[in-house]
């Protein structure tokens, strides 16, 4: 450490960052574990034991965990597919990635509950197809004409059901795993593949020996984002979820209903499920850096 | 040699094959969760004309002096009032919105300057907690102000009673008389239910992206342009406003602009502290209340607002980029 500093202004934009950081962060959290520092252990404990807020927890982790792992699979095609392949409207699709980064979660959740909605383009998909092939079928004067009802099960009517909420949850992750392994695929030595090729590797024996071990860790810190983002979010689904209690309810709408609820002791219930939450998320957070750490053990 | 430049020749049916189908699951993958719904949003916003699209904005009250049926003028009294809550929502974001980004811009620079700049202990952890945001719920967000701020909350008994001057009744009443020119017909009390709790919320949910995009840019560019400039002469003040500021001020207009939509857009934490009231609605409120009034073509003609903002965003976010990839060309080609 330099005992004198060239560049001015340490001391400035140090104690302003500083001064900022707290109050705009840290002794907001500090609330936080204050007041769930005042509660007791058993009422804490009764709190996020209930079976309803027990559901809205698998809801909430499982629906992210479901969504991170589609995002994993399609994600990681998707890196591979942008940073190999050149075909037209490429640079288009890489930079559209961003677009659930930068679209509001509000707005996701109205769009994409119209579109399952019955109404929507994709709940009523089936019906649309049927309509589309038969009004060809009449153009061209053939007799023949599909039955709409045998297209029931194209229509996606997943508004207000639990397959609705990993959707959406798919759309607010999407950009974690493809930003996080496009990089490391792009840096990765074409060379280290023709030497596999060289030595008889197939494609599949290529990339889980070769190209699997470069990316794991880049790819596994896309998924635990992709995660912690979703277990949070709160915006983009309950546009779409049920929120039936016990059934089709988020955990941090559970904060809310307990928050403005009228019931007693609302704010301590809502506190609870909230340092759940947060520690969640910190956990992941925890996991993420030590995957990052983990991964540049060579380096040092 | 780039893998794309093999020529077709040289490439197994096997591989076109699997290079074929792999590009059509990303095509497919990306239109059904990116394409579709942002196409949906502004077809749906347009789906009563550009006729409709205006009139959820600014439907005009029924005419003076002129006879026509009651359900009629009952209809253009409610279009109305609706088009004048949905003006005081976008007003209210843009107040908002505007401050909160001018909070954090000023923050992620100060940061930015002292992270990127310097070498001092603990600047994994400093930079751990810029992030932390990231990480938290945006209702956990809302939640932690309410339990501070609150009737029942840690600094409850003096937030209560807080009294401000409300920002949308500021009038110019001049000098005479007074020091200050500005004053307020109205007074707010207390901070959660008010619009400061929601620039607070806001502040708190928008934190690290000003900061993000600017520190790894600082971080890279090293202080070898500052040190040229200091010994040159230059003051500290001026070393920024001429030698970082231009070094930065592609990154510092998208951290910026990507803060701006968050902001405007942010939904959990502000309808958290926000106590449901009209008076308080930003747009994302707005649009949940007129979509659960089944106002479907108005609700997405409010979120239309935001999408092309956000497709701003990616448009600056593409610039960056391909300013970023020729300015490495450059370099690359001057170094051997």
């Amino acid at each position: 450490m330099p005992t004198r500093r060239v560049i001015p202004g340490f001391g400035l934009s140090m104690g302003y960052t500083l001064t900022y950081l707290s109050m705009m962060v840290l002794i907001p959290l500090a609330a936080l574990i204050l007041k769930s520092a005042q509660l007791r252990w058993s009422e804490f404990w009764s709190t996020i034991s209930d079976p309803i807020v027990i559901s809205a927890y698998k809801l909430s982790f499982g629906a992210s965990l479901l969504a991170a792992a589609i995002n994993g699979v399609f994600g990681l095609i998707a890196a591979w597919v942008l940073v190999r392949y050149q075909f037209l409207g490429r640079r288009c699709l890489d930079a559209i990635v961003d677009f659930p980064f930068a679209l509001p979660t509000a707005v996701a959740g109205l769009t994409f509950s119209n579109l399952y909605s019955p109404r929507g383009w994709m709940g009523s998909f089936g019906n649309r197809l049927a309509d589309g092939c038969n009004f060809l079928l009449g153009r061209f004067h053939f007799a023949f004409q599909f039955n709409p009802a045998r297209f029931a099960s194209l229509n996606f009517q997943l508004a207000n059901t639990n397959a609705g909420i990993v959707v959406v949850l798919v759309f607010v992750g999407l950009p974690f795993v493809i930003r996080l392994v496009q990089p490391v695929l792009q840096e990765l030595d074409v060379e280290l593949e023709q030497a596999a090729a060289s030595l008889g590797a197939g494609p599949f024996t290529t990339f889980r020996r070769v190209i699997f071990p470069e990316i794991f860790p880049a790819w596994l810190a896309g998924l635990a984002l992709a995660f912690a983002r979703s277990v949070g979010e709160y915006g983009s689904v309950i546009f779409i979820a049920g929120n039936i209690p016990g059934k089709s309810q988020i955990a941090p709408q559970k904060i809310i209903d307990f928050l403005y609820g009228f019931e007693n002791g609302g704010s301590a219930k809502a506190t609870a499920i909230g340092v759940v939450l947060l520690a969640a998320s910190l956990t992941v957070l925890v996991l993420i850096n030590a995957i990052q750490w983990w991964s540049r053990r060579y380096e040092r | 040699m780039n893998p794309s430049r093999v020529r077709h020749s040289e490439i197994s049916a096997l591989a076109r094959i699997a290079r074929g189908s792999l590009t059509l699951i990303t095509a497919a993958f990306i239109g059904l969760f990116v394409l579709l719904p942002l196409i949906n949003v502004f077809a749906q916003a347009f789906s009563k004309g550009v006729g409709g699209y205006v009139h959820t904005f600014f439907a005009a009250p029924p005419p003076h002096g002129v006879r026509m049926p009651i359900h009629q003028k009952l209809q253009m009294l409610r279009a109305a009032s609706e088009a004048r809550r949905t003006r005081s929502a976008i007003a209210m974001t843009l107040v908002v919105g505007t401050t909160t980004v001018a909070f954090n811009a000023v923050f992620g620079i100060a940061a930015a300057w002292a992270i990127g700049k310097f070498r001092f202990r603990g600047k994994t952890l400093l930079i751990s907690l810029i992030d932390l945001p990231f990480s938290v719920s945006p209702v956990v967000a809302g939640l932690i102000f309410v339990l501070l701020f609150g009737r029942e909350g840690v600094l409850g008994a003096w937030a209560t009673h807080l009294i401000w001057p409300d920002p949308f009744s500021i009038y110019w009443r001049g000098f005479s008389g007074h020091w200050w020119p500005l004053g307020a017909s109205q007074q707010l009390e207390g901070i959660i239910f008010t619009p400061l709790g929601i620039v607070l919320s806001t502040i708190f949910v928008t934190f690290p992206f000003v900061a993000r995009a600017l520190i790894p840019l600082m971080e890279s560019q090293g202080i070898e342009e500052e040190q040229a400039a200091l010994s040159l002469g230059a003051s500290g003040w001026q070393t920024f406003r001429r030698v970082t500021l231009p070094n930065i001020r592609w990154a510092l207009l998208y951290g910026i602009v990507l803060c701006t939509c968050r902001a405007y857009g942010e939904f959990g934490a502000v309808s958290v502290v926000s106590g449901n009231t009209d008076a308080n609605d930003t747009i994302p409120l707005r649009v949940e209340k007129l979509w659960q009034g089944y106002d479907t073509q108005a609700a997405f003609a409010l979120a239309s607002l935001l999408a092309s903002l956000a497709l701003i965003t990616l448009l600056i976010k593409a610039t960056v980029d391909w300013r970023r990839a020729r300015m490495s060309r450059i370099s690359e080609s001057v170094t051997p």
